[in-house]
């Protein structure tokens, strides 16, 4: 299938990120083996992966803050190392680690880019109060950030790396740690950045986040890529959606089964936890048809859920073991 | 949040249509507004500046009032004596803070952000390293105030008041770049801080900042002579009393260039290889 992908990036011939054979280790840990990634422009490509994956090394390897032992990556055709100062032009960068300075004000840190992306004086304050007031940080703009909420956190991260209005930019995790509003708020931020023209990677621990924002996945395990395709194309491996119902009574699980297994993707409708069943199903209309067949027999249900594999469930389909199976090793990694 | 929906404001051509940015001046532009955000936290976090306000108020005190009497036989001429020590004695402690400083802040992930920037890399060290400038200007002038206010006189004219004022600034700003040196090292900011001590401490006792060196043991004195500190009292001293400066200035601003000439340049290679 990732040959499938690279044919249609050659097509398209208008790759702003390429990346071949990232090798990065540090001591003894192997943070990448050989990663490639291609990203053509105006798209958004998700990278998949466990804590300790690699992601976060590719991400500062892209973003010029690491060299690769070996391999080669591109932005926008500027080599990453020979070239890192073209690349910084027009790249920006939001994650775990780029953050901003906590003890200066919003305001203070978004004009304190633009000085220093040549915005000039009155530039970086006519930048800083367009920013603020599309984050909607306007009030909390003279605050100092450590006053900030974890997600005003994060937009002001996200505002202080679109100062230079970059064409290509790197979201480290972006929503990791915020709640479920918050970060369906996050995901409309970039997907406006991209109906505007930029390039956006992104880094996730979530199929689901990478489901509704990529373009194409590219899932990573032990800084090797070990999947690359659309979303459809991976959910399709991986086993897509599943539809959960919990009756209000008990006494129709016999009827939700039948009515699930005809609008299910083909499967047997299972009890997954007590008072609780799940099939798998294509796609979202399902679940509207499901509701309709739901009313017209009269049964009253109190959950009724679409989910996307878990991390866990998709690394148990593509390596056959748990994602976090691993885990311990994974964290002295990202020590490292 | 539906404000967070819309166009967003990347239309500012900025980036895109400008010209690559304008070469000239461009370390100092950029590392002067580094600086800014060093005094700005400086401003906004005025109990940092405790290490560098109380601590002269103290050592006057105590140095003054229990061995003036002692040493120097008055309380007033012992005090004439040690100010210009315990200036800068003071000042090349607050050169500590920056060390300190720099290793929180790179561990926060502010400093891979500028890193990500089309700015110098040297620039926020630059940056951080002339912010600190205000911190030592404000060493001086509270040191000078409590002085004043025990009975301290400046025996010379305040044109050479203010050049050992100066003198005494540009010292720890060049010796700013050993802590930052060691900043780049050392895994913790508590780290910085004993290692640092352990360097000045013995620098300002085994000078002539507290007793005149001629009372100390031939071994000793030989290593007061080269000692940097020496200098910079002998040359402070002059400049504020009279005494003769028997080219002290000049070692002082010898030592000065050996400092920015031998730990800036590891500093910044230490910072760029830091990942």
């Amino acid at each position: 299938m990732s040959g499938g992908w690279r044919t249609l990036c050659d097509m398209t011939a208008d790759l702003v990120i390429e990346a071949e054979g990232l090798v990065k280790h540090f001591g003894k840990t192997r943070a990448l083996q050989g990663v490639d990634l291609a990203v053509p422009r105006g798209t958004v490509l998700g990278v998949l992966g466990p804590n300790g994956a690699g992601k976060t090394t590719a991400v500062r390897i892209l973003s010029t803050l690491l060299t690769p032992d070996s391999g080669t990556a591109r932005i926008g055709g500027f080599d990453v190392v020979r070239d890192a100062e073209r690349v910084r032009q027009s790249i920006g960068l939001t994650g775990q680690y780029a953050s901003v300075d906590e003890d200066l004000t919003g305001r203070q840190n978004l004009e304190l880019f633009g000085t220093l992306l040549e915005l000039g004086r009155a530039g970086a304050r006519r930048r800083a109060a367009e920013l603020l007031g599309w984050f909607d940080l306007t009030d909390a703009a003279n605050r100092q950030a450590k006053t900030y909420s974890g997600g005003m956190r994060r937009r002001l991260d996200l505002a202080a790396s679109l100062v230079g209005s970059p064409d290509v930019i790197f979201l480290d995790e972006p929503t990791t740690g915020l709640d479920p509003a918050k970060r369906e708020d996050m995901w409309d931020v970039v997907r406006s950045l991209v109906t505007n023209g930029s390039t956006v990677l992104l880094t996730t621990q979530y199929l689901e986040e990478a489901d509704a924002l990529a373009d194409a996945i590219t899932v990573i395990d032990h800084g090797r890529v070990i999947a690359h395709d659309t979303p459809e194309g991976l959910k399709r491996v991986v086993g897509g959606q599943t539809l959960e119902v919990r009756p209000s009574d008990l006494a129709d699980l016999p009827r939700i089964a039948a009515i699930l297994s005809e609008v299910g993707s083909g499967g047997q409708a299972d009890e997954i936890r007590k008072g609780v069943l799940a099939v798998p199903v294509t796609d979202d209309r399902a679940l509207t048809a499901s509701v309709a067949r739901f009313a017209a027999a009269g049964i009253a249900v109190t959950e009724l859920s679409l989910h996307l594999p878990s991390l866990d469930e998709v690394f148990f389909t593509l390596t056959g073991r748990t994602a976090s199976e691993d885990d311990t090793t994974h964290r002295t990694e990202v020590a490292a | 949040m539906s404000t967070l929906v819309g166009t967003p404001p990347t239309a500012s051509p900025v980036l895109s249509t400008a010209a690559p940015n304008p070469r000239p001046f461009r370390l100092v532009r950029h590392s002067l507004a580094l600086a800014k955000r060093s005094l700005i936290k400086t401003w906004r976090t005025p109990e940092a500046l405790i290490d560098v306000t109380l601590q002269p108020v103290l050592f006057l005190v105590i140095f003054v009032y229990i061995f003036g009497g002692a040493v120097a036989g008055s309380t007033h001429d012992y005090l004439q004596f040690l100010l210009p020590g315990i200036l800068a004695q003071t000042i090349a402690t607050g050169a500590i803070a920056i060390g300190v400083n720099l290793n929180t802040d790179i561990a926060k992930g502010i400093f891979d952000r500028f890193r990500s920037l089309p700015i110098p890399r040297s620039a926020p060290l630059v940056g951080a390293v002339l912010g600190d400038v205000v911190r030592y200007v404000i060493v001086t002038v509270s040191t000078l105030a409590i002085g004043y206010l025990m009975g301290f006189r400046i025996d010379t004219d305040p044109l050479r008041a203010i050049a050992g004022c100066v003198l005494a600034v540009l010292f720890a700003l060049c010796l700013s770049w050993l802590p930052v040196y060691v900043s780049m090292k050392v895994r913790t900011p508590g780290a910085v801080q004993g290692l640092m001590f352990a360097l000045i401490m013995p620098l300002s006792f085994a000078s002539n900042v507290f007793v005149s060196a001629d009372t100390l043991p031939g071994w000793m004195q030989a290593f007061v002579d080269v000692n940097p500190m020496t200098h910079l009292v002998a040359a402070v001293r002059g400049l504020f009393l009279g005494t003769p400066l028997d080219g002290h200035v000049w070692w002082t601003l010898a030592w000065c260039a050996g400092f920015v000439a031998v730990f800036m340049p590891l500093a910044l290679r230490a910072y760029r290889k830091k990942i």
